[in-house]
């Protein structure tokens, strides 16, 4: 019987070398070393042998036993692997067809825009005050220094309405005596959003109607030096740490002294190109110190406080930081031109 | 404005290279917008030195060959007269006069290798390099040239031929007409500055040198004073404060001579003849407007009607009712009643400030010429010029102010020109009507507000110096005035700073800028505010729009800017005829366009454009915009009677299938009403309002039984369903056959008024919950959410969540009927649930919903 259970491990064996697939796999198993298999049945007929050969039949028995399993286990692991091989193999994958789309919502540019402008200046501790739309030709121009009939109202056009007193804001600068009004004696640092509106034919130049961020700063002791610095500041943001800035002398009735500010170009690096018609300069904001009759119109007395003002355009901003050429894109609101911001 | 280096060159030397120059000007506010150089290095043609010079005319003589064709011999400086073979039509006139180089007539003479212009190119700015060659048999190498070939202007007709420039044969033209052009942008406040002298005192300013002034100093007088055959009344002193007149007879009316030419050509003036050319030359150089009548024209008149030896009559007045002009270039005006004219008893003559009339304008025939200056009131000057749609070079000028004491000295200036120029003898004496003469406007500046502005740190001195180089005359006094403990500087303004305000804080403000602007912004140093920070305010409207924003972005939706002008008409499709014919709207007195004529009642009106617009190309669109409209208010009080109220809206538009299309499945089923309401229930959720409801709705803009109303804690703010079919129609929206168009038009500020400041959050539970299905026949009027709202009224606090996941309609249930599926999630915060305890609960809410509402469990 001892010759027996040798020539079964050797068949066994025979068989497990052969074996390729997890199924056979199985089948060997059940077939020699499971609950019914040879193996098994060849160590339950030990009571058919003389006492005194029980205990080495058994020995051998179980011991071929364990080393069948062993090399089952091996032979199962072999297998599996290869198994697991051929499966990935097969299951590869075109990794460069498109995934399955997501529907991403967007901000309007010009929201993306004034957003960064707001979180710049609200680090600098200049909060939103908004402001209306359609406005009195008091707060529009007369309490920022535009006398009726004053040639500086030529540098606006502007859209009246049917009542002569009442117009579409040319800027957000009635903001300014609106925000004074509410908050004097305190001292002010705020920011104006809002859209203004111009008479103008609507081309790929002009828009009658456009965003513009304005802000104030009013207190005891703010000079145009401190209009230099807080404005540097908010370029070194929104343009890059030290990119060279000048400040023109310019004129605007509401602000004095007034200035121009220009970042030098950011698409030629001041070299001089298309954008910033050769001059290496790019016209961003308009500021300058508010105008005491301003002061005055908002309830400071203007021989003690001071302040300075400012004005940019976000739609000027977003075009000009990537290369749109047509402003009616905008309010257009074209999918196609939506959908790459 | 055009300002020639070499005219400013007449008032200030310049000091710096012109690019320099430019830049200075350029941050002092008079912003250079372009350099125009002529002949110069750095043009685009350079003038070689040696090559183009100034030739003399000795002799013109008929081309053997041609007649259309003459020889010009000249003098060039060379030891040799040179011949050129030319067409130059204004030669022949000298063909066989011999020598004429008595005539000292001058030419600009090009060589042979020398780059020019070419005169016969169509286009502007083609090159050429003279060649010579045989022109019928005589060999050509040089050639004398036009305007147009040198680049001075686009003049073709003949070659430059001038007898009254002095130069020596053989100069080089390059420092002859060698010039550069800045073309100066001026802001409104700048007329002082439109013109040369005006440049050229902020040049000297601003390079430290000395101004000089041009010659007014006029030769000696001939025959009967002006104010003998002149009187001068003015109705309206406060519109025409100043009128000064200077008589010049026998002049000759000529070309001017050719550096004035080409002064006013680079200038952007044509030259007409001298006297045109005389008022325009002395309005570009020193700033004052100012006209020429024919004398004798106006005398003939007052022979009319006062008789021969009557004086002439001049009368400035305000238009009579429909009064018309007709004005030199032969338009006739019906003038507003505001307006103001240069008129005599027989008619008038020109309009004041603006534009002389037709009769008494110079003529070839003219010889005795009356030289008019005056001052009047810039807005109303304004005022006409606007109402006439008339924009001269006079009214520019007047419009923006011009000091009445520029009057005398550009009456002066012209004198002189029409005397040394066109020959003219000058009338003794001078008509000066000026009853109230303007004010000198004082100032009183303490050294401590330069430093208080602008935050640099000036010597009284240094003050004084800058002032000064600008023509303001100061004074120091170190005794403090009111309470400034700081010296003063008493500041005499010159006339022509008309933005110099006498009212004193102003007029410190206005000096303290100018200091700033010459001293120079780039010097100013940068600082950080050191003044006390304002209290930081809370602004919950904002940052709810803001957060409202972020949430519906975040449920896939692309946000749209739209015009906020629009016009009735195209509202009338979402708002329907009812009700904008009732509707006031904030309209336009002066549209551009007049699809943008009124502020906009509906954000969903400008949506639609938009969804209609994509819709062309795109499948799915979703969109939403927060936005105002402008509602007037009659009943308002004060500002807000005259002022809309401006409301904020959300609006969302979305139609087409739900997902893109891919390679791969995608839900490509068109959205619904339930993809709104799904999004809207999103927005509701993340601003954690929950006491929301959605109530059937009607509305003619909506499909029926699709539309409902949103209430938040009981407060309607909006509409929200699918779009009626009609309205759809309207828009021309592309969309399938029976394709949802859905939208929701929401009062954001009523909505955001609702917005919770706190809310809390549920601890996360410990027991593990039970599930249980169960599914409801109920009547197919039930509305979902009522059978919702009694489920969890009956189960709760043990349930905890109802959601619904199958609605059935069929023949199993019976018609009318409806079996709404509800998964229950029960759980405690104390134990773990037995299914005893869940059974008797799911009975409960059994037996409420068969009592009220006739409910089935379906088995
Ligand atoms: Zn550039």
């Amino acid at each position: 019987m001892l010759d027996q259970l040798e020539n079964l491990g050797a068949a066994a064996r025979t068989e497990l070398n052969q074996l390729t697939n997890g199924s056979t796999l199985d089948a060997w198993n059940s077939k020699y070393i499971g609950r019914k298999g040879e193996i098994t049945q060849m160590l339950r007929r030990v009571s058919e042998l003389p006492k005194e050969e029980r205990p080495a039949f058994g020995k051998r028995a179980n011991e071929l036993r364990q080393e069948l399993e062993a090399e089952f286990a091996e032979k199962e692991a072999v297998i599996k692997a290869a198994e697991l091989e051929q499966a990935m193999a097969a299951g590869a994958l075109d990794v460069s067809l498109p995934g399955r789309p997501v529907a991403r919502g967007r901000l309007h540019p010009s929201t993306q825009t004034l957003r960064r402008i707001y979180a710049i200046w609200a680090e600098m501790g200049f909060q939103v005050y908004r402001s209306r739309d359609v406005e009195t030709d008091e707060m529009n121009f007369q309490l920022l220094n535009f006398p009726p009939h004053h040639p500086a109202r030529e540098m606006q056009d502007t859209f009246y309405t049917t009542n002569p007193d009442v117009l579409l804001r040319t800027h957000t600068s009635p903001g300014q005596v609106r925000v004074m009004r509410q908050y004097h004696p305190e001292p002010i640092r705020v920011i104006l959003p809002g859209m203004c509106y111009r008479h103008e034919q609507i081309t790929a130049r002009s828009e009658i109607q456009f965003h513009q961020v304005e802000g104030l700063a009013v207190g005891k002791g703010i000079r145009f030096s401190d209009l230099k610095g807080t404005l540097i500041n908010f370029t070194n943001r929104l343009y890059g740490q030290g990119r060279p800035v000048r400040f023109r002398a310019s004129h605007f009735p509401f602000t004095e002294p007034s200035a121009e500010m220009d970042v030098q170009c950011f698409l030629c690096d001041g070299k001089g190109c298309r954008i910033c018609k050769y001059t290496g300069w790019l016209e961003i904001l308009g500021c300058g110190m508010v105008h005491p009759t301003v002061l005055r119109n908002g309830g400071y007395d203007p021989s003690i406080y001071s302040g300075f003002a400012f004005g940019m355009g976000p739609e000027r901003i977003t075009m000009l930081r990537h290369g749109i050429e047509d402003i009616r894109y905008f309010w257009g609101n074209d999918l196609r031109f939506l959908e790459q911001f | 404005m055009k300002v020639p280096i070499s005219w400013l060159k007449d008032f200030v030397d310049i000091t710096l290279p012109i690019e320099e120059l430019a830049e200075r000007l350029t941050l002092a506010g008079l912003e250079v917008g372009g350099i125009h150089k002529i002949g110069l290095p750095g043009a685009d043609l350079e003038w070689e030195r040696d090559k183009l010079v100034l030739a003399h005319l000795l002799k013109v003589e008929q081309h053997p060959e041609a007649d259309r064709l003459v020889l010009a011999t000249v003098d060039i400086g060379a030891a040799e007269p040179e011949t050129v073979v030319t067409g130059a039509p204004n030669l022949f006139e000298y063909v066989g006069q011999g020598d004429i180089s008595h005539l000292g007539l001058k030419s600009p003479f090009v060589m042979e290798g020398a780059t020019v212009y070419d005169g016969h190119a169509k286009e502007p700015g083609v090159k050429m390099v003279l060649k010579g060659r045989k022109i019928r048999g005589i060999m050509n190498r040089h050639m004398l040239c036009s305007e147009k070939e040198l680049g001075l202007s686009d003049e073709h007709e003949g070659i430059i031929l001038t007898a009254t420039e002095d130069a020596p044969p053989g100069t080089p033209l390059l420092d002859l007409w060698g010039d550069a052009v800045l073309d100066i942008d001026l802001t409104p406040n700048l007329i002082r500055t439109g013109n040369i002298l005006g440049v050229a005192r902020e040049v000297a300013a601003l390079t430290g040198q000395t101004l000089r002034y041009p010659d007014t100093t006029l030769p000696s007088t001939e025959g009967v004073p002006v104010n003998d055959q002149l009187v001068i009344e003015t109705t309206e002193p406060e519109l025409n404060p100043r009128f000064v007149a200077i008589l010049v007879n026998g002049i000759t009316i000529k070309p001017s001579p050719y550096w004035m030419q080409r002064r006013l050509r680079l200038a952007g003036q044509r030259p007409i003849n001298n006297i045109v050319d005389i008022s325009n030359y002395v309005m570009l150089e020193m700033g004052q407007p100012n006209h020429t009548f024919d004398w004798d024209v106006l005398r003939r008149r007052a022979d009319d009607y006062a008789g021969p030896n009557e004086p002439v009559k001049i009368i400035t007045r305000l238009a009579e009712p429909g009064e018309k002009v007709t004005t030199l270039d032969d338009k006739t005006h019906t003038m507003p009643d505001f307006s103001i004219l240069v008129t005599d008893p027989k008619g008038n003559l020109s309009i004041g400030g603006i534009m002389g009339g037709g009769e008494s304008e110079i003529s070839d025939a003219s010889q005795n010429v009356l030289l008019e200056a005056a001052a009047w009131n810039f807005i109303n000057i304004r005022r006409t010029s606007q109402a006439l749609n008339i924009y001269s070079e006079a009214a520019y000028r007047f419009s923006r102010g011009t000091h009445p004491s520029l009057a005398m000295f550009g009456a002066l200036r012209g004198a002189k020109l029409l005397a040394d120029i066109a020959g003219g003898v000058i009338a003794p004496g001078i008509l000066d009507y000026y009853p109230h003469p303007a004010e000198t406007v004082t100032v009183d500046l303490p050294q401590a507000e330069v430093t208080r502005l602008i935050g640099i740190e000036l010597s009284v001195d240094e003050i004084k110096q800058i002032l000064e180089s600008l023509e303001f005359e100061v004074e120091i006094s170190q005794s403090p005035i009111s309470n400034l403990q700081s010296p003063v500087l008493h500041v005499t303004v010159p006339d022509h700073r008309l933005d110099i305000s006498a009212e004193p804080v102003t007029g410190r403000a206005d000096l303290v800028e100018e200091i700033a602007r010459i001293y120079g912004y780039d010097r100013v140093p940068v600082t950080e505010m050191a003044d006390e920070l304002p209290p930081q305010r809370n602004n919950l409207p904002f940052e709810r729009e803001e957060r409202t924003r972020d949430l519906l972005i975040q449920t896939g939706l692309q946000e749209v800017i739209t015009y906020r002008l629009t016009t009735p008409e195209a509202e009338v499709r979402i708002l329907g005829q009812d009700y904008v014919a009732q509707a006031t709207y904030v309209t336009l007195a002066n549209p551009s366009t007049p699809e943008r004529s009124v502020m906009r009642h509906s954000v969903l009106n400008s949506v639609l454009e938009i969804v209609a617009e994509n819709s062309k190309r795109h499948a799915h669109v979703e969109l939403f915009e927060v936005g105002h409209v402008y509602l007037p208010n009659p009943n308002g009080v004060g500002e807000a009677a005259i002022l809309p109220d401006e409301k904020r809206r959300l609006v969302i538009a979305m139609t087409g299938p739900r997902s893109e299309m891919s390679w791969l499945p995608t839900d490509a089923e068109l959205m619904d009403f339930f993809d709104l309401k799904g999004i809207v229930e999103s927005l509701l959720d993340g601003l954690h309002l929950d006491q929301v409801a959605f109530k059937p709705a009607q509305h003619h803009a909506f499909y029926p039984g699709r539309v409902a109303e949103l209430e938040i804690n009981g407060q309607s703010v909006g509409l929200m369903g699918q779009l009626h079919p009609y309205v759809v129609e309207a828009y021309d929206i592309q969309i399938e056959e029976d394709q949802p168009v859905l939208a929701a038009d929401f009062d954001l500020d009523a909505l955001l008024a609702q917005v919770p400041d706190l809310y809390a959050v549920r601890s996360v539970p410990r027991f593990p919950p039970v599930q249980q299905d169960i599914a409801l026949v109920v009547d197919e009027t039930v509305p979902a959410d009522q059978v919702y709202h009694l489920i969890m009224q009956t189960g709760r606090p043990l349930l905890t969540e109802a959601s619904l996941f199958d609605v059935f309609r069929g023949e199993q249930i019976g018609a009318g009927k409806k079996s709404l599926a509800f998964s229950l999630t029960f759980q405690s915060e104390e134990t773990t649930l037995t299914d005893k305890v869940v059974a008797k609960q799911q009975q409960k809410i059994v037996k409420r919903l068969a009592h009220e509402i006739g409910a089935q469990l379906r088995g």
